[in-house]
């Protein structure tokens, strides 16, 4: 199970990684293992505002539906405009192209709050 | 030792071609159907002039029944074999119920009948009350609803009803994290928010939890009890209480109403508010979507909310139509699916109420012989014994050769047994959700559990093997990943 040393990771299985222009969001290798087959996603509108913990993207494998939460309080400023049509990378690259939406963040320094690799990987039991 | 009767392995499934579709059947002018002669006086009807008819397929009467034969030779039904799909109770109903719903006083009766002509029929849906409401606990029910989840809007909606008669309706209901999927969806429908309260390590609700989460905002709970798991929840009563406590309704999702049947009733537990599913409980037959029926039964002081009109006695012992004070309305045009109600009041009486004990105590009891047999090579995740259903993990399996829940699943339709559940509940990893039913004897459970146990061995064995199942079927594996992501149509309607 792959956890990257260079991003941050919520108990509900996201990913979270500080770059210049945001925290660019996704859901983990763990989590796309658990779900299967991802065959659909649907994004958040882009300039909508989240608070942490809020139903951010939904996805639908061929074994069950899942719901994915904001890490943190924000305005999504991108979304990946591509991966509606290319479910398998949520499956194939959920750390790269299988990205969800870019957040601006109101804090940066909230993403401290979140687990860290190894937090994370004693919570998925690795 | 008699072959076991629920092993349809001898099913000529085996196909060649594929079935063509009505569409690439169809013939211009060919039909289905003749109207007798006319005889009587023609008259205009005060219509908006009608649209062209839709361009729908064109089949005469014999190519349409051979398709459809056809087709259903092709399909696993109850009537085929054992259909172990947890918690869809897809136990074998007794023919004498199709003779009941057959009969031409029910089958040809129209919903606008006056009721005097009609006692009949209002005295079917009366008793089919009564005897619903002995096995509930409850004072009042309604046969409106045509299925499970319309009969938990109905439940919500009278849920609504009452809180709103008392001033607030308020704007939160509690589900369990291993609820149907149905529950948040029709919570959401009434209006209201879902709040899930989670399980404990046991498998049952986690009473801490849910103390914390009741306040003056939760309309209600709405529960299952045996719960998702197959385990009966043994602090049902606290449970109830700590609601009630608040001002809420306690719900009773009649899903796995089987297993107590005669023995337990949601009405002592502290429900107020039960729905049940007579297409799974009381011998109709589903699965294709329907017809069903999800009557939904209340306490006395929630009667006034309920759907209507409801059959009610007069002086003069007949039966008429009354509208409860306080109802939400009509949850369904005429009275629900009459006939569902007929079939399922000839299986109660059928069976009468000792009848109907054993179809708990049977259904508790293949389940649990079942686990046990399974047990070696299926982790069962909660200790608890389990009452009509048991929820084990193939995560071992996955985990030691790579074969997953849903392999093990279709690899049983090639050994003569329908699949069980997968992947649900959520809460437990590689769910296989296994529900044998009253109906399958002794030799058609231990069947099904050394096909279960076959598939293991085999796992081991050959494990890329193991993923090519279905291999006798007439559709073999379909790419349901590929499907969902690049559904082809292969036919579409034409603008008239």
């Amino acid at each position: 199970m792959d956890i990257p040393e260079d991003r941050r990771y919520t108990d509900q299985h996201e990913w979270a990684l500080l770059e210049a222009s945001g925290v660019r969001l996704g859901i983990t290798d763990y989590a796309q293992e658990a779900l299967g087959e991802v065959v659909f996603v649907r994004l958040p509108e882009v300039g909508r505002r989240v608070a942490a913990g809020d139903t951010i993207a939904d996805i639908d494998s061929t074994k069950s539906v899942a719901e994915v939460y904001a890490p943190m309080d924000g305005i999504v400023d991108a979304i990946n405009e591509a991966l509606p049509a290319n479910t398998q990378w949520v499956n194939d690259d959920p750390y790269g192209k299988g990205w969800f939406a870019l957040i601006a963040p109101d804090d940066p320094g909230a993403i401290e709050n979140l687990l860290d690799a190894a937090a994370y990987r004693a919570l998925t039991g690795q | 030792m008699p072959e076991p009767g629920g092993r349809a392995a001898s099913s000529p499934l085996v196909g060649g071609a594929a079935e063509p579709t009505l569409a690439e059947l169809s013939a211009p002018g060919r039909r289905a159907w003749s109207l007798p002669a006319l005889d009587v006086p023609e008259a205009a009807l005060d219509l908006p002039e009608a649209a062209a008819p839709p361009p729908l397929p064109e089949v005469a009467e014999r190519d349409l029944v051979a398709h459809f034969t056809r087709l259903a030779h092709r399909s696993f039904g109850v009537d085929l074999g054992a259909y172990p799909l947890g918690s869809c109770t897809m136990k074998y109903n007794p023919k004498v119920c199709d003779w009941a719903a057959d009969l031409a006083g029910f089958r040809q009766l129209h919903p606008a009948t006056p009721p005097l002509l009609a006692q009949g029929a209002l005295e079917v849906l009366r008793e089919a009350e009564e005897i619903l409401c002995e096995i509930t606990g409850m004072a009042r029910a309604t046969f409106q609803p045509p299925a499970g989840a319309a009969g938990e809007l109905t439940g919500l909606l009278i849920m609504r009803g009452y809180h709103q008669a008392r001033g607030n309706p308020r704007s939160k209901v509690i589900i369990p994290d291993s609820a149907h999927g149905t529950n948040p969806a029709s919570v959401s429908l009434a209006g209201y928010r879902a709040v899930p309260v989670p399980s404990n390590s046991r498998g049952m609700v986690d009473l801490d939890a849910l103390r914390g989460l009741v306040d003056e905002e939760v309309a209600g709970l709405m529960l299952t009890n045996p719960n998702t798991l197959g385990l009966f929840e043994e602090q049902i009563t606290a449970i109830a209480g700590a609601v009630h406590d608040a001002g809420g309704l306690v719900y009773y999702d009649g899903a796995n109403l089987n297993a107590i049947l005669g023995v337990a009733r949601p009405g002592d537990m502290g429900f107020d508010i039960v729905h049940s599913n007579l297409h799974k409980t009381f011998a109709t037959p589903h699965g294709g979507g329907g017809p069903g029926a999800g009557p939904v039964a209340v306490v006395s002081h929630l009667a006034p909310y309920l759907p209507g009109p409801l059959p009610t006695r007069q002086p003069d012992g007949t039966l008429a139509w009354e509208m409860p004070a306080a109802s939400i309305g009509r949850v369904h045009g005429g009275h629900g699916n009459f006939l569902v109600v007929v079939r399922a009041l000839a299986y109660m009486r059928a069976l009468g109420g000792a009848g109907l004990r054993r179809v708990a105590e049977r259904s508790v009891l293949n389940a649990r012989y079942l686990e046990r047999l399974v047990a070696a090579e299926y982790d069962l995740p909660y200790a608890e014994p389990c009452m009509h259903e048991f929820v084990a993990s193939a995560a071992r399996l996955k985990r030691e050769t790579g074969v997953r829940a849903a392999d093990v699943a279709k690899a049983l339709l090639d050994l003569g047994f329908h699949a069980p559940t997968m992947y649900f509940p959520l809460i437990v990893e590689e769910a296989l959700m296994v529900e044998p039913t009253e109906t399958e004897s002794p030799e058609t459970v231990e069947a099904l559990a050394a096909s279960l146990l076959a598939i293991a061995h085999l796992a081991r064995e050959d494990p890329a093997g193991a993923h090519e199942h279905p291999r006798a079927t007439p559709v073999r594996r379909p790419d349901d990943a590929r499907a969902a992501r690049r559904p082809v149509l292969t036919w579409f309607m034409e603008d008239p």
